[in-house]
Formats: C-alpha cells, sequence, structure tokens
C-alpha cells in the first residue's frame, strides 16, 4: 500500500513500482467506481486485505494496492479513490483519471451500486471510452433486492457490450466470477467489443476531422478516439497531462508500449 | 420558455419536477451531469438545511445536496 499525490509524476513513481515489485504481477487491474459502492470492500474481499471501510463519501483518499493469486497468476489490484467521472473536478477524481487514462492497467473494474445504477452508469461508459477491457462489476444486489430492484446482468452486457458481473462483496459473492472474468480480460486477453457511444452528427465530423492526425501524433499510446474527443472538450489539464506522459514515452519504455494495446473499434 | 418553466431553486420540499435544462458551465456543468442531473431527469426537493440553503434532493436514487447558487442554473417543470 502507498500514499500517492495527484502529481503526474506521483502516476509514474507508482507505475515504475508496480514494475519493480517483488511479486511479479502477471496483470495490473484498477479498480474504479463511484463513491460508496462497496469497492473497498471488493478490493479487500480479492486481495484478502483488511482495510478501513466506513461510510464517507470518497474515502479512499490514498491509492491502495493488494495482489491475489487466481489460477496460478498474480493479480496486482489498484484501488483507486472514488469518482463520479474521469473529467476530473478534484485531486482524487485526477488520481483515478490519471491511473485508467495512462496507466494502461490489463483490465479495469467499475464497481456500481445495484441500488442506483443509472447514476453510476456515467462512469462506466466514461471508463468504456478509454479502454476496451472494462468490466462492470454490480455490487449490494441483495440491498437492491430489498428495495425491489432487479437488475438484469445479461441484458446490460448485451447493450454494454462488456462482461457485467453481479456481486455481494460484502458476502464474498461473486467475487470469483469476478476474478474469472478479470482473468479472462487480462490473463488470456479475451478481446471485449465495447459498443461505442456515438454523438450527435457535428460532434461525430469533428471528432472524424481530428483522430487520424490525433492517432499518427499518438503512435497507438492511447486511444485516439477518447484523446481527439478530449481536445474538443478543450480541457487544459487533461491536454497538458497527455504532453507529460507523449514526453515521458520519449526517454522510457513505458508499460504502454511494453504491453501493446489494441482497439477493436478503431 | 414556457409558462411551466422555473429554477429548481423554487421547488417545494416533497415535491417533484423533471429537468429541462443545465445552465451552469464548465466544471460545475460536468460536476452536475455527472451527478446525474441529465434533461428529463425527475428530482425531488427533500429537505431544507437550518439555513435554507443547500437544499437535499432526491436524484437517481442518491440524496445530493446542492446549493441555492448551483440549483438556480437548473430549469425545471412540475409534472404530476
Amino acid at each position: 500500500m502507498m500514499g500517492l499525490t495527484a502529481q503526474s509524476s506521483g502516476i509514474h513513481a507508482f507505475l515504475e513500482e508496480l514494475n519493480q515489485s517483488s511479486v511479479k504481477a502477471d496483470a495490473i487491474i484498477a479498480l474504479a467506481g463511484n463513491p460508496n459502492t462497496g469497492k473497498s470492500t471488493v478490493f479487500n474481499g480479492l486481495t484478502g486485505l483488511n482495510q478501513h471501510t466506513g461510510n464517507w463519501p470518497g474515502k479512499t483518499v490514498i491509492l491502495a494496492r493488494g495482489n491475489y493469486q487466481h489460477r496460478n497468476k498474480n493479480i496486482t489490484l489498484v484501488d483507486l479513490p472514488g469518482t463520479y467521472s474521469l473529467l476530473a473536478n478534484s485531486a482524487d477524481e485526477q488520481v483515478a483519471r490519471d491511473f485508467i487514462c495512462f496507466g494502461n492497467p490489463d483490465a479495469t473494474v467499475v464497481v456500481a451500486d445495484a441500488t442506483c445504477i443509472e447514476r453510476n452508469l456515467n462512469l462506466v461508459l466514461q471508463v468504456m471510452e478509454v479502454t476496451t477491457k472494462t468490466i462492470l462489476c454490480v455490487n449490494l444486489i441483495d440491498e437492491a433486492k430489498r428495495k425491489n430492484i432487479a437488475i438484469d446482468c445479461s441484458g446490460l452486457e448485451k447493450i454494454l457490450g462488456i462482461p457485467v458481473i453481479p456481486a455481494v462483496a460484502r458476502d464474498k459473492v461473486g467475487l470469483t466470477e469476478l476474478k474469472d472474468a478479470i482473468h479472462k480480460v487480462a490473463i488470456e486477453k479475451k478481446p471485449i467489443c465495447p459498443h461505442p457511444l456515438i454523438y450527435n452528427e457535428s460532434i461525430e465530423n469533428a471528432i472524424n476531422q481530428l483522430q487520424n492526425d490525433v492517432e499518427t501524433l499518438l503512435q497507438g499510446k492511447f486511444n485516439s478516439r477518447w484523446a481527439a474527443m478530449r481536445l474538443l472538450d478543450g480541457d487544459a489539464t487533461m491536454i497538458t497531462e497527455m504532453l507529460h506522459h507523449l514526453k515521458k514515452d520519449q526517454r522510457q519504455e513505458p508499460l504502454a508500449i511494453r504491453r501493446g494495446e489494441a482497439h477493436c473499434y478503431e | 420558455m414556457s409558462v411551466a418553466e422555473f429554477e429548481l431553486t423554487c421547488l417545494p420540499m416533497g415535491k417533484i419536477a423533471q429537468v429541462i435544462h443545465v445552465g451552469s458551465e464548465g466544471a460545475t456543468r460536468n460536476r452536475l451531469l455527472d451527478l446525474g442531473l441529465v434533461p428529463s431527469t425527475i428530482v425531488e426537493a427533500i429537505r431544507k438545511s437550518p439555513a435554507g440553503d443547500p437544499v437535499a434532493y432526491m436524484i437517481r436514487g442518491a440524496v445530493i445536496a446542492l446549493r441555492s447558487e448551483e440549483s438556480r442554473q437548473i430549469k425545471v417543470r412540475s409534472i404530476n
């Protein structure tokens, strides 16, 4: 476990440490989700670490990590701060955003609260736009049932185009299925084709105009459609961060290049 | 602007309304959209803080407190 500042140097230091870790990780998995979705409970359930869990919104202010073994593979799990969005507003959200966008994890698990899944799907869609290797874990299924809410996980799977795993992390329900899903995506490299979000015509035209040039500049380092959209947003912090990562990549061989990443809808 | 359209700030406690338009800009707009306040969302005013500001709203299954400077930017219409 280690603390991390919002600075991008922190992300790089963190990635380097992950690389040099004494336990060789076969895959690095990011764990994301809105605040109070039981993300830390999923983390503890998977890794067996007994982290303190409380009910304060966004209480996970440091980046925790833990390991587990599944089917003879070492999986490193990174517990990101709770976040509503990748269009970062706070330092916490920036840490989560930077890790998902630039840390190039082998899979990103988004934990969603089954009792108010609608609001959680916003983050799911945003993560799906960055990385095809997205898994949705719908947690608190038992509480939803108590409120007469039934979640059609296979229906969600069809609509989103990503694996969807129902869970009650507190009672360790669904965690084996989640480990299996992570194994398929991160180890077996089973391709996932999330259904791309199509925006209105004017936005799509603007994205198309930019995307080829962006693709050339990025040299496949991140998703060019996503990068083009962030340029259209004009989010200065995101653009600075992207430039920083591109420069960094010229100096040292990053995780991103070593692994290589394919996007199935490009 | 239709007659039925008003600012979310004016929604009485216990009443529900439907979002028509989020007028804020930049980071505030992003935040409100991230919290689920998109056009056609149903919002219920559920309680006022002692000073009358902020006000807690039920939005897509979660209770969210908004300052009047934020809720003033949100145009809603009554539904019933």
